[in-house]
């Protein structure tokens, strides 16, 4: 009986493993989602899964324009008012209707306390449905950038949810696992066919699926396997059991350039990378010098700043794969201007000079804190860095660690000198101030600032950036802060990290510089 | 008999307490698993509460405590990577691990028993030469370099040379991944597809590397010992075959020790599938593991490391009430001498 029952086994799985059909795109990168459910985990794998499943109201193109996707359009009908028309005769894949009230679960469940996106919607109160097809948001005060926002907000079926008993994002508390964190219900192009987290999720096209006309070859299948070894993962890329991977590593990239049947996507990331330092403390926690703070010396920020030699990091440490940045932040996100992105020159003399000027003219001892599996040759960057400031006189106690070590450091504001990067999902400057730049004020405010800088104006002017609804004032807002911010140099900028994706030549899509793939713009030939 | 098996499970008890309480004091090196947890935005009060409903702000004797009481019951708690239960991730991963180190631990024996037999019986040829440089290789080789070489040799370059050998190219093997498996009961099994089978290959003959090579040696200078014994002398003297000399008599008697250490490794297989399965990205609990320290997974490193020396413990429980079973002369004293001398 159990060899019979072991038997017909064998022979479903047999026939199941039939020879994959020409229009399946087996994917991987290194880790995958951490779970379905939309609103538990606000991290980049996770969102680059549950994107193909779950659709935002408003959607970012390549060019990161935003489009509509489930509202067909939006507007401020009063200072405190957004009003979205949704699109009409959407279903959601188990072919149930789409409407105004699955918006407003949606909201409501994001800004329940176990949701990771709360801090998105922090200005929202409510979600009120006027019509089918009607929702207005109401915010606690003008919020000029809620339609930015909104485009990391996946929206949920009510009914799946009430169904089975989801209407809250998964907590940690609970004993057992929700149902949304392998299964999933969504009005995207994608539906979940199976979900063995970790090893292997297969996505097929969702028929019900409102954008079918618009985008009409993407691929029936997706087939996702997370491989955290590099090289297993170029190998499976090269030897053909892979059409895409997310993340060669960058010295990896020329040997997946010279196979033939294989080729490269780069785009500038959305994310800069950069040191800060600790300007606000009265004496450095890590350093030899006593009773004062260097880094509260303006002049030797400005000498640091001269004494990186950014095309050597750029040629040598990023094989090419980085842009040299003027500011924390990146091209593509509204405020980035060309004169902003421009460097100092590379100046050793000057850099000296300055050095003298502050009192130190022999340079003193820090420690530099530095994650070692965060961002793209982290740690490399540090030790190059290290060479160069010791030209100066900068003698560098280099702690390369790993991130889950790096940022709780950081975090309790433990740190005299350290890398960081910082990308933007709302792809709006006032993200960088709010984190970086605004006080740090224990709570809401300047959360990631661990630089101990605070400057009354500026923070006046990020608190105004908040309100302002009219475009241009908002702008010229921006533009003047960013002048403020970047004569402090209270952070270092270094660059922007380049993306390289790498596929078969079977895959024709656009790259995406948030480096979250969007399968419903692939064709395979 | 009874009393010295009380002792030694008490002592296994003891020995998986320890443990567990070193695996806590070493979480505290791990790193905070609330970044990796939540969002850059989320605000600092929101990850001090994470924190407090988490318990990771209580002292670490009274984290100790909650888990032990919990593990007597059977709950690991939840994953904080995952958000399901450690347990049924365990019993998810545990098959793959299994498989693979029996298929390992198969081939190990498989060709390092007849190899050591026949370098043995075959001393200062040119074919002894060459296995006994080669197992030299595979002593000292990482595993992670064996691994990637066969990738290379077998996954990427395939095509290029079995295509000129005139082969099929569907002879090349998968670099990653477990092929498709079968469920049988809670059981997932490779065993009984072609891609199964054909992705257990690589990641086997990587495991069993090192094992065959240790088997090798072991049975070659065992071997060697046993044919110089004055029986085997007697027993050419007597007439027999040589056939009958080597296999019934000389490796009969290699045996024993072998298998003693065999039993032994199966523990150290299991541990050094770590480095296998993050290669060939097996979905086995090494891997779960090393995902979960980089994550600082808490609850999964725990249940992990206390499964793991249970079956150490298991095992060398096993071999010492083997030891007195199988061989009278041993005492109890006796055998509690050599159970400690591992």
């Amino acid at each position: 009986m159990r060899f019979s029952r072991l038997l017909i086994a064998t022979t479903v799985a047999l026939s199941l493993a039939s020879p994959l059909s020409a229009k399946t795109l087996r994917w991987a990168s290194v880790g995958d989602a951490l779970t379905l459910d939309p609103h538990a985990q606000n991290e980049g794998p996770t969102a680059a899964m549950n994107q193909h499943i779950y659709d935002p109201l408003i959607q970012r193109d390549p060019s990161l324009k935003k489009i509509p996707n489930l509202a067909l359009s939006w507007k401020p009908i009063s200072p405190n008012v957004w009003e979205f028309k949704l699109r009409p005769n959407v279903k959601f894949s188990d072919g149930t209707p789409f409407t105004a009230d699955d918006v407003v679960f949606s909201i409501t469940r994001v800004l329940s306390p176990t949701s990771d996106f709360k801090t998105y919607l922090a200005s929202v109160k409510e979600a009120k449905a006027i019509d089918p097809l009607t929702v207005h948001m109401i915010t606690d005060g003008p919020n000029p950038i809620l339609p930015d926002q909104l485009t990391n907000i996946f929206i949920m079926s009510k009914a799946w949810a009430e169904k089975h008993n989801v209407t809250k994002p998964q907590s940690y508390k609970d004993k057992e696992e929700t149902f949304a964190v392998r299964n999933a219900m969504g009005t995207g192009p994608f539906m979940v066919k199976q979900r063995d987290p970790d090893i292997k999720t297969v996505l097929v096209k969702n028929p019900t699926y409102w954008g079918k006309d618009e985008f009409k070859d993407y691929p029936d299948e997706l087939v996702y396997t997370p491989i955290k070894e590099p090289a297993t993962r170029v190998a499976a890329l090269i030897s053909g059991q892979l059409d895409f991977v997310l993340d060669v590593q960058l010295q990896d990239v020329a040997r997946v350039k010279q196979t033939p049947g294989l080729k490269t996507l780069e785009s500038a990331q959305i994310r800069a990378i950069f040191f800060g330092l600790d300007v606000g403390s009265p004496e450095l926690k890590y350093s030899d010098v006593k009773g004062k703070n260097p880094f509260a010396d303006k002049r030797v920020r400005e000498a640091m700043y001269k004494a990186i030699d950014i095309n050597a990091i750029k040629t040598k440490v990023m094989r090419n794969f980085a842009s040299p940045a003027g500011i924390i932040t990146s091209q593509g996100v509204n405020g980035w201007t060309k004169e902003l992105g421009a460097r100092p020159p590379y100046d050793i003399a000057g850099a000296k000079k300055l050095m003298a000027e502050a009192g130190y003219p022999n340079g003193f001892k820090v420690t530099l804190d530095c994650p070692n599996d965060r961002y793209n040759n982290d740690e490399a960057i540090c030790q190059a860095v290290v060479g160069m400031l010791s030209q100066i006189g900068i003698q560098i106690d280099l702690q390369a660690r790993s991130k889950t070590l790096h940022f709780p450091k950081l975090q309790k504001k433990d740190s005299s000198f350290f890398l960081l990067g910082w990308g933007v999902p709302t792809l709006d400057s006032h993200y960088v101030f709010s984190f970086m730049y605004q006080t740090n004020d224990g709570k809401k405010n300047g959360s990631w600032n661990f630089t101990g800088y605070s400057d009354p104006k500026l923070d006046g002017m990020i608190e105004k950036m908040a309100q302002e609804t009219d475009i241009e004032k908002r702008d010229g807002l921006i533009a003047d802060a960013w002048k403020v911010a970047r004569e402090t140099n209270a952070y270092l900028p270094l660059h922007d990290q380049v993306i390289v994706w790498s596929m078969s030549d079977k895959v024709d899509m656009p790259i995406f510089a948030t480096d979250s793939p969007y399968f419903r713009y692939a064709k395979m030939k | 008999m009874l009393s010295f098996l009380v002792s030694r499970l008490l002592q296994a008890a003891a020995v998986m307490t320890a443990v567990s309480f070193l695996c806590f004091v070493l979480f505290n090196f791990v790193g905070d698993p609330i970044n990796n947890m939540v969002g850059q935005e989320a605000t600092q009060s929101e990850r001090a509460e994470l924190r407090h409903q988490l318990g990771l702000d209580d002292p670490v004797p009274i984290q100790f405590v909650r888990f032990l009481g919990n593990a007597a019951i059977g709950n690991f708690g939840k994953s904080y990577r995952m958000a399901r239960p450690v347990e049924q991730l365990i019993v998810e991963r545990l098959p793959a691990t299994l498989e693979l180190v029996f298929c390992g631990a198969l081939l190990a024996l498989l060709l390092g028993i007849p190899l050591g037999v026949l370098t043995a019986l075959r001393r200062d040829t040119w074919d002894t030469r060459a296995v006994m440089t080669f197992s030299l290789a595979g002593v000292a080789m990482p595993t992670f370099v064996s691994g990637i070489l066969l990738i290379y040799v077998f996954s990427v370059e395939c095509t290029g040379w079995v295509a000129w050998l005139g082969l099929p190219t569907g002879l090349c093997l998968p670099s990653f991944g477990r092929g498709d498996t079968v469920k049988i009961g809670w059981w997932s099994s490779g065993l009984f597809t072609g891609t199964g089978l054909k992705a257990l290959i690589l990641p086997s003959a990587t495991l069993a590397l090192f094992q065959m090579t240790l088997v090798l040696r072991l049975v070659r200078s065992e071997m060697l010992e046993v044919l110089r014994t004055d029986y085997i002398k007697f027993a050419r003297a007597r007439g027999l075959t040589n056939r009958a000399v080597h296999f019934h008599h000389a490796l009969k008697n290699t045996l024993l020790p072998v298998i003693t250490v065999i039993g032994l490794q199966i523990g150290g297989l299991i541990a050094f599938s770590i480095i296998t399965e993050t290669v060939f990205q097996w979905p086995g609990m090494g891997q779960l593991f090393i995902q979960s320290v980089q994550f600082a997974d808490i609850p999964v490193m725990a249940a992990y490391l206390v499964m793991i020396s249970f079956f150490f413990v298991t095992i060398n429980l096993i071999v010492d009430l083997t030891y007195a079973v199988i061989d009278p002369r041993l005492r109890v004293d006796r055998a509690r001498a050599v159970g400690n001398a591992h």
